[in-house]
């Protein structure tokens, strides 16, 4: 599997993200510069998590609008898989490659901790290594990850399976605990906790493993 | 331009902090009154936070060298050898008037600082921690204070993505009007990569990287140096503003150029922004700077050259790059959005000569600037002993249970979850010991081996007896570093005290350094950084004295690294060092029974070395299924505090010390101690091979399922008492 890690300024989980790459897939990422317009040939797209451009006007708004973005985009409308995680979650809604937004916590503090997770839909790219309905648990470090649609999104999320992973106890205040969601073409996946935070059992635990792995099995 | 030129005159020498003495030397070093700009910048290198003048004479008793040191203090931060061609770089310093006029930006911008004093020696940061003292939880101010200074420090760490590892936080109305805010980072590097800050050679381009300098922080450091008043809000506009997105990328872009064969020399520009930067460079490198103030990237228009060598603007560096590299050097600051500008050269002249508007604005040598600051030997006073205290004359007005459940919801020793969950703590992914345990424990990246650090300080004990207390604080480091299994190596220090021109005072500080030198002596741990903080003080008093120590430690196998959970029922509890029952100073007698007096306990070190050697064999060993060092609290705060973390009770038996009253067994803050737990079959061959090096130990009890049963009262639930402690800052904060 080919992968790709864009780095945006600020950008600070790159580095997580491409030593967990590199561990499931025995290959150095790509790290792409933000400025950059094309990617290289790859399997797939992470965004990573951080503070783009320092979160200012609002998470991953400007990020969005980075040049390397409309690779991101092209990459994921051939169906490709691409995943962002925490600040990259934003970077997709703002993009519009994901529905809804993430807004600040609803205590308005940063949150950091592991917290337990229910795989609504393991049948997924990136989640059929999980059992459906089964509990995980990942870190989160976030102060945007309250996520917000408007009913009928939500509704439509819900009946399509797209929310692919959802708070055990919710942290954030998120529209019906909702902590990562999937594109209709099941492809772009967005979700605030950290799974390249859960890859060994030092660090953690093991319970972000099974997505990378699962990705290695889905692209090969 | 004309009024920025005129001489000075000591009234307004006076107002910017000097005394007449050192108006004097000014004028005899320049053979003339100084300019505006001139006298600007000998007030910020004299103030006291600068020119270290109060403190000078005694830091130098410290012990700063060592096998393990690389670079001790002098420099931007310390470098220790950890092996493997590798250096950690790390230093702690204070942020503490600014945090109090304005919280948020003030912690913000101390966690900033000391981060750029780590990476300009050549280091990625790889972790933060922070040692918070707070007025009384009752007093008005204090929730907005906790609240800001934590956002801050999360704010501006969170964004840069390094980790937040640890500290500690207390509350005491001694801090009610001068809250401390110590902020500690690590950062690592390897050995054949590290930068320094002397500028070398003539006519090589001086460089300033990073944000425009505006008009932020000016004075800053002046008002480090002086004690608050009532009016002290109105020093708002001396306090910095952060941009932790720009640190990020500045930290980025100077470890881009570091790999590159380019930089002579690099500073960053912290108190008194350019001016000591510049001053400091060519102070070391015994070189003169030349100056063109035109060209400093600024972010406000018509900012005098006093206002721009005065600005304590943040995320600014300054570099002495090798001649035929600007371009290379330019393209990566550019690539990185930041601005890069030469801004002068290096000089043979030894002085600083500063040029804006076509005009010379500034020209006086360098050395007196530096080199010949003041320093004073202040005058100075023991502090008076405090009677220590027999425990039998103390009654206990508690059950021990009762006791138990209000001491681990009481201010000092409530969980600090709601703090430290506002941190990232596990960005970097090399985490493997969270907050809340006795270290905080990062791997050194990509390898086996990792770093326990740990800030720790009692100021109770400080006040009551300063040559204990500082024995005490550089103790508790090593004893919570040894805790992990981790080979303590080096300290910083960030050394608050009040107004060191009371005899009280500089007495205090006096004799915190003696005690901090007699434990670094004993225990061959050096102190290779800090940063004194005086003048905490508002409307003349003073807080209590507060030596923070930052404790670095090695662990050659983070497999083998302990914790303090407990792991397995049945494993059996053992008290490692001797109980005498102390309880001057104690939690227990302020917490139960109200009263904040006696002489603190005191300090062994080579019971400290003996003990500690010993718990930390047994770790490498693998012996030990848990350990902790006891602290606040005594004996059963720390098993209460395990039996926590791991989500096991304990049977604890009851106290055999028949001479001494149960609540100081149970809560006596002697030190030189450890809990620890091993496996039932191992207990008895622990218990002599402790006798075999003449360490005390006591076989004490066994973990348990849910509940905590201390002698023969009835059993506490665990829940019971997670659930007090952990609602007490939370409530608090609500």
């Amino acid at each position: 599997m080919k992968t790709a890690v864009v780095v945006f300024p600020a950008s600070n989980c790159d580095r997580d993200a491409a030593v967990a790459v590199e561990k499931v897939t025995g290959a150095k990422p790509a790290m792409v510069w933000h400025g950059d317009r094309d990617l290289p040939e790859v399997d797939l797209v992470i965004l990573p998590g951080g503070f783009s451009y320092g979160d200012y006007l609002r998470s991953g708004a400007m990020a969005s609008l980075s040049p390397i973005m409309e690779a991101v985009k092209r990459h994921a409308g051939r169906g490709k898989p691409t995943i962002g995680i925490c600040n990259g979650f934003q970077v997709l809604t703002e993009a519009a490659l994901l529905p809804g937004v993430l807004m600040r916590n609803a205590n308005l503090l940063f949150v950091c901790k592991s917290v337990p997770l229910i795989v609504e839909n393991n049948n997924t790219k990136f989640t059929h290594n999980y059992s459906q309905g089964g509990t995980i648990s990942l870190p989160v470090a976030h102060h945007d990850g309250n996520y917000f649609a408007d009913d009928d999104t939500l509704d439509r999320l819900e009946d399509e399976g797209q929310v692919v992973f959802r708070y055990a106890d919710n942290p954030n205040g998120s529209a019906r605990d909702i902590a990562g969601i999937i594109n209709k073409g099941g492809n772009v996946l967005g979700m605030m906790p950290h799974p390249e935070r859960a890859i060994e059992p030092q660090l953690g635990g093991l319970d972000g493993l099974p997505m990378f792995e699962g990705l290695l099995e889905a692209v090969n | 331009m004309s009024a920025q030129n005129d001489p000075a005159s000591f009234e307004q020498a006076q107002a910017l902090g000097l005394n007449a003495d050192e108006w004097g030397v000014i004028l005899k070093r320049l053979g003339r009154a100084p300019n505006q700009t001139e006298l600007g910048i000998f007030s910020v290198m004299w103030s006291e936070h600068c020119s270290y003048k109060s403190s000078r004479r005694h830091l130098r008793k410290l012990p700063t060298t060592g096998e393990c040191v690389i670079c001790g203090p002098g420099e931007n931060a310390g470098v220790i050898d950890i092996g493997d061609g590798l250096a950690c770089i790390f230093k702690m310093e204070s942020h503490n008037h600014p945090s109090y006029i304005e919280p948020y930006q003030g912690a913000a911008t101390g966690v900033g600082g000391i981060m750029r004093d780590v990476f300009t020696m050549g280091a990625r940061p790889v972790a933060l921690l922070n040692a918070l003292r707070f007025g009384s939880p009752d007093h008005p101010k204090t929730r907005a204070l906790v609240s800001g200074v934590v956002a801050g420090i999360g704010g501006y760490g969170n964004c840069v993505g390094v980790p937040t590892v640890g500290g500690e936080t207390n509350f005491h109305a001694g801090y009610d009007g001068n809250i401390l805010v110590n902020a500690m980072c690590v950062g690592i590097a390897e050995q054949d990569s590290i930068f320094y800050s002397a500028a070398k050679g003539v006519g090589n381009p001086v460089v300033y990287v990073g944000s425009k300098t505006g008009r932020d922080g000016i004075h800053g450091a002046t008002m480090a140096s002086a004690e608050f008043d009532d009016a002290s809000d109105e020093k708002r506009p001396t306090v910095q503003v952060g941009d932790p997105f720009t640190e990020k990328l500045l930290l980025e872009a100077c470890l881009e150029l570091m790999a590159k064969d380019a930089i002579i020399a690099i500073q960053d520009m912290g108190a008194a922004g350019l001016t000591s930067s510049s001053i400091e460079m060519a102070d070391k490198g015994g070189v003169g700077i030349d100056l063109n103030l035109d060209l400093v990237p600024q972010r406000e228009q018509n900012m005098t050259a006093y206002e721009m060598m005065l600005s304590e603007s943040q995320e600014r560096m300054l570099m002495v790059l090798k001649p035929g590299h600007e371009d290379e050097s330019r393209a990566i600051f550019e690539k990185w959005g930041l601005d890069f500008s030469v801004i002068g050269q290096t000089t043979d002249t030894n002085r600083l000569v500063l040029h804006h508007e076509q005009a010379i604005v500034c020209d006086i040598p360098i050395g007196p600037l530096a080199d010949d600051a003041p320093k004073y030997d202040r005058p100075w006073v023991p502090a008076a002993k405090q009677e220590a205290i027999d425990p039998s004359t103390i009654n206990a007005p508690l059950s021990t249970g009762d006791a138990l459940l209000k001491i681990m919801a009481s201010p000092d020793m409530a969980s600090r979850r709601w703090i430290w969950e506002q941190y990232d703590h596990t960005v970097m992914a090399d985490t493997i010991q969270l907050p809340g345990g006795d270290a905080g424990v990062v791997r050194v990246h990509g390898t086996k081996k990792g770093l326990a650090i740990s800030t720790d300080v009692t100021p109770r004990y400080c006040e009551a007896d300063p040559v204990e207390g500082g024995k005490q604080a550089v103790a508790e480091t090593w004893r919570n570093l040894t805790a992990t299994g981790a080979t303590p190596i080096a300290i910083t220090d960030c050394l608050n005290f009040g107004n060191p021109e009371r005899e009280d005072i500089m007495g205090q500080f006096v004799g915190c350094i003696q005690g901090m030198k007699a434990a670094c002596e004993a225990l061959d741990y050096p102190v290779v950084s800090g940063n004194v903080s005086l003048y905490n003080e508002t409307n003349g008093q003073a807080i209590l004295p507060t030596p923070a120590i930052g404790g670095i430690g090695l662990i050659d196998d983070t497999a083998l690294m302990a914790t303090l959970a407990f792991k397995n029922v049945g494993d059996t509890i053992l008290l490692v060092g001797e109980t005498e029952g102390h309880l001057g100073q104690s939690i227990y007698l302020r917490e139960i029974c109200d009263r904040e007096d006696g002489a603190p306990p005191p300090v062994d070190l080579a019971t400290e070395r003996r003990n500690g050697d010993f718990v930390r064999t047994l770790i490498i060993e693998r012996t030990i299924n848990a350990a902790h060092d006891l602290s606040d609290g005594g004996l059963l705060v720390a098993i209460t505090e395990m039996a926590l973390a791991g989500g096991f009770g304990a049977e604890i038996q009851p106290s055999t010390m028949n001479d001494l009253p149960d609540h100081a067994y149970y809560y006596g803050e002697d030190q030189a101690r450890y809990v620890i737990t091993v496996s039932s079959d191992n207990a008895d061959s622990v218990i002599e091979k402790a006798k075999g090096t003449g360490v005390p130990i006591t076989k004490i009890g066994m973990v348990q399922k849910n509940h905590l049963t201390i002698g023969d009262q009835a059993p506490i639930l665990l829940d019971d008492i997670r659930a007090s402690h952990e609602s007490w800052l939370p409530q608090m904060m609500a």
